[in-house]
């Protein structure tokens, strides 16, 4: 059995695609119409509503509980302020990316920490001699993201709702209902994240759904958050990149470096997990970069066109490694795709040779058309692809 | 003395799997082979019979475990009738009316383990990832001869130049991890890992199944490697039950061995290696007829195949003083129920999925080290470990509609019990085994319609196992690798030339495995014949 969350009920009654797909261990509506379409741009148009419960999240409590963020991620947690949001990664002793999340200060020694897998035993084993409680709250704690330009004329509705900047978070109450919102998303678009207890879940979604009929809200589901977490430029673990802890291999484990990440590692804090090699690897330029795809709309017809078809684009965006190529060889691979219906354009997210990842840079991308393996003309370009001002105003 | 009638090229000794597969692989070269098996059946200890009217049962060997995929691809065993169905999961029901599931799936192993330690719930996958680099670092070993690392002969060394490659390959940190595989106890290496005791326990237990050892004794915890590389090519579902019980599995590696010529006599006992100058010429049958062989290939047990079928006289002494002191200890035996309705586990109520796994009882490494204390001093143990399937509800053929098999595989029932096996003692394990699972399953013992109890003594004397040990020997550190059976001789060879070995009581040896039938194969090939 898989687990379902706090908003199950009311998802469940939703879904009308009977479209489920696996979470972290939790049942996650792919769609919720027969279409993601329709959910996508409510995302860029009006707000869509996300069940994001299935991440996991840590509460630390205790006057080392800064320490022990500072020595396990890579950013300066004890220089954040309370009621700032970090987002960041974190590393294995040689360097390499394990996990990636956010850190929420929500007192001088009270944070929260989110993560997509699971990270008790790690926080714990790194706790040796420090002075913090390290609890799971994975279950206890509903999560919903309230993402699109009508976001906040929503929550207003709720009661009232504190200047929230971009990465901050306040604790309030919306109608009554005691919860954590923090300015955050997973959609390069404005919007809110929002925590309440189990017990309050329910109660919590109907008044959004409620104050939001006007505001066009809309439930969506992971192939709506997919495409537009690709051109926000977003990285997924699992399908971006392999966790350390899980690769078989050496050549399948990333830096932030590789993984342009680079602005996450603090270097100047003393010490952390990780920071010897990271500080080595900072000194040279990075052997993978990760970067933006653009395909060429004309190679793409032309492709069509060869099979008397006309162009056709991803339905749906797609989570595989297709390789790229530069002069002939292979130098990368794609790791997300799919068309942007607001900008136009089949976008993708991919690891790349430095050599060739520089912005504008002249690739092949593989395509298959009508049962053979084509290249299509496609560039490297700087993410994200889509980054409205009303982010982070 | 009669006149042999045929020339064979080789003449296998013992229809067991290990036989067939030898057997296959020769035919399938092109020799003329023979096999002869004395039992009316073939398979040995991987055999499927009707016990009880209706009811069919795996008597012995009951799950596929490592059944090496070169050996299903290259005889093509599914064409020749092999289906490996899937064993989803393992119960183990605790003493406080809990339960431990361990599923197959990834998300509900992890929510199962998670409500018993969230820890071991993350634990969990590294150490599978640990164990996965091991795993990969010794399972070249299986498919060759094992190196000699004594021996400065070119081939010696290039086959340990190859393995010190794998081992480089791991790096400091996991060959450290190795070198604890290899000294530790199961239990001790669990330790550092895991704090449920019923999962340590439940994963201990494969590292105390066939030998005379308990789940501290140190050297065990190698054996929890042999379980991950069957998972490496999980793509093979290598792991599972057979279709139609373990005597599917013999039947269609014999089916494979026919299609390319190989002949096999059952009901034909061998009484002793024809030797001449030295030199294996043929066997000799109880029935006093001889057929001759350009080599001869024993599947019997070290003990059986050097001091039966040979002779000491043909022997060098030091070999001699080997096996007799290769340790066999059976510690293990069977009980067969035929049962009116399924067990309800108290702990987990109704005809669920988990009785399409197997239900272990090892509710604690303490339980287990108790039962071993009980063998350690030759008596049966009082609560024993227990490996339980339900074949019936895998494959329902097995057993009437509506009525079900039950296999427990039990431990410790130790071949050397004071006073020896008698029937009394028989019946008094089935009773200890009947007794300690109905406390998990009350309903258990009005279900049973009938009861078959298998002692190491009736392994022995069945299947021709020295002691009743399931893997031929002991599969511990000291007999393994270049040291199975004995220094010297561990690459299927023996000091009579033309006469090769190809039980489990050589290198790697243990389980349906077939590894070693094919290795022989080879050898034998390679020198010539």
């Amino acid at each position: 059995m898989l687990k379902t969350t706090p908003f199950h009920e009311r998802t469940a009654a939703l879904c009308a695609s009977h479209s489920w797909r696996r979470w972290a261990g939790y049942v996650a509506a792919s769609s919720y119409e027969l279409s993601h379409e329709r959910e996508y741009h409510s995302i860029r148009s009006s707000a869509a509503l996300f069940d994001i419960s299935p991440l996991y999240k840590y509460r630390l409590r205790g006057p080392d509980a800064a320490r022990l963020l500072d020595r396990v991620t890579t950013r300066d947690v004890s220089r954040t302020q309370v009621g700032q949001v970090l987002y960041t990664g974190w590393c294995d002793g040689a360097g390499k990316l394990l996990d990636d999340g956010t850190v929420a200060r929500l007192g001088e020694e009270h944070f929260r920490m989110t993560s997509a897998d699971p990270n008790l035993r790690w926080l714990q084993d790194n706790a040796t001699g420090l002075e913090v409680e390290i609890e799971d709250i994975s279950e206890s704690v509903g999560a919903l993201s309230l993402q699109g330009p009508s976001a906040k004329a929503i929550l207003q509705q709720l009661g009232e709702l504190p200047p929230l900047k971009y990465f901050r978070l306040a604790e309030t109450r919306l109608r009554g209902i005691p919860v954590s919102i923090s300015r955050t998303g997973y959609t390069g678009d404005l919007g809110y994240e929002i925590w309440v207890s189990r017990e309050k879940s329910l109660e919590l979604w109907d008044a959004l759904m409620d104050a939001g009929l006007g505001y066009g809200i809309t439930p969506a589901g992971m192939l709506a958050l997919d495409v537009a977490r690709i051109e926000a430029g977003l990285m997924l673990l699992d399908v971006d990149y392999v966790s350390a802890r899980k690769a078989l291999i050496e050549s399948q484990t990333s830096s932030p470096y590789e993984l342009d990440l680079g602005w996450t590692v603090d270097l100047k804090k003393p010490a952390f997990i990780g920071r010897e090699a990271l500080a080595a690897e900072a000194t040279r330029e990075p052997q993978w970069r990760f970067v933006g795809i653009e395909v060429d709309w004309d190679s793409l017809e032309q492709l069509h066109a060869e099979a008397g078809l006309a162009t056709r684009v991803p339905p749906v965006p797609w989570r595989t490694s297709v390789p790229l190529y530069a002069a002939g060889e292979q130098v990368g691979y794609a790791t997300s795709g799919g068309w942007s219906p607001l900008l136009k354009k089949y976008i993708a997210l991919a690891h790349l040779r430095a050599q060739w990842a520089a912005p504008g840079t002249a690739l092949e991308m593989e395509v298959t058309v009508e049962h053979r393996r084509r290249r299509a003309a496609a560039r490297a370009v700087k993410k994200p692809f889509f980054d409205p001002e009303r982010k982070r105003k | 003395m009669r006149r042999a009638v045929t020339r064979y090229d080789a003449v296998v000794i013992g229809g067991g799997h290990n036989g067939l597969v030898c057997a296959a692989y020769l035919a399938r070269a092109g020799r003329k082979v023979l096999v002869l098996e004395r039992r009316e059946r073939v398979g040995g200890a991987a055999m499927t019979e009707e016990v009880f009217p209706g009811f069919r049962f795996s008597v012995f060997s009951y799950v596929v475990s490592l059944l090496r995929p070169e050996i299903i691809r290259d005889l093509e065993l599914p064409r020749h009738g092999l289906h490996i169905l899937p064993l989803e999961s393992t119960l183990t029901p605790l003493e406080n009316g809990d339960y431990l599931a361990q599923w197959n799936d990834h998300d509900q192993n992890r929510r199962e383990l998670a409500r018993h330690s969230l820890r071991d719930a993350e634990a969990y996958d590294e150490f599978g990832r640990v164990l996965h680099h091991m795993a990969r670092a010794i399972k070249p070993m299986l498919a060759m001869a094992p190196p000699d690392p004594t021996s400065l002969h070119p081939g010696e060394l290039a086959s340990l130049l190859q393995l010190r490659r794998y081992f480089k390959d791991l790096g400091a940190e996991r060959f450290h991890a190795l070198h604890k595989l290899l000294t530790m106890s199961v239990a001790d290496y669990l330790d550092e890992w895991f704090e449920t005791e019923a999962l340590k326990a439940t994963k201990s237990a494969s590292g105390i199944i066939g030998t005379l050892l308990g789940p501290r004794s140190p050297g065990t915890a190698y054996v929890l490697l042999h379980h991950y590389m069957g998972e490496l090519d999980g793509v093979f579902r290598a792991w599972g039950f057979a279709k139609g019980g373990n005597g599917s599995v013999s039947a269609a590696i014999a089916a494979a061995a026919s299609a390319h010529g190989a002949e096999i006599r059952t009901s034909t006992a061998v009484s002793n290696v024809l030797i001449k100058n030295g030199k294996a010429r043929g066997v000799v049958l109880e029935s006093g007829e001889e057929i001759e062989g350009e080599v001869v290939v024993s599947g019997a047990d070290p003990r059986r195949t050097f001091l039966s079928l040979v002779g000491e006289k043909h022997l060098p002494s030091e070999l001699v003083e080997s096996i007799r002191r290769f340790r066999f200890r059976g510690s293990s035996a069977k009980v067969n129920l035929a049962l009116g309705e399924l067990p309800n586990f108290t702990c987990l109520p109704g005809r669920g999925p988990h009785l399409r796994g197997a239900v272990s009882i090892s509710p604690s490494v303490e339980y287990l080290e108790r039962a071993y204390d009980d063998a350690k001093y030759g008596e049966i143990s009082r609560r024993p470990y227990m490996d339980i399937v339900i074949p019936s509800m895998i494959d329902p053929s097995m057993a009437p509609p509506g009525k079900h098999v039950m296999s427990i595989f039990v431990q410790y029932a130790p071949y050397h019990l004071n006073g020896g096996w008698t029937d009394a003692k028989r019946e008094a394990l089935g009773d200890a085994v009947v007794d300690t699972l109905s406390q998990y399953a009350p309903n258990l013992k009005g279900a049973i319609l009938h009861r078959q109890v298998v002692t190491p003594a009736d392994i022995e004397r069945i299947v021709g196992l020295s002691e009743g040990n399931i893997f031929q020997g002991e599969l511990t550190l000291q007999q393994m690798f270049f040291l199975r059976p004995a220094p010297a001789w561990s690459k299927y060879r023996t000091p009579v030339a033309g006469l090769f070995q190809c039980g489990s009581g050589t290198h790697p040896g243990g389980g349906v495995m077939g590894a070693s039938g094919r290795n022989a194969a080879f050898a034998i090939l390679g020198a010539g014949a």
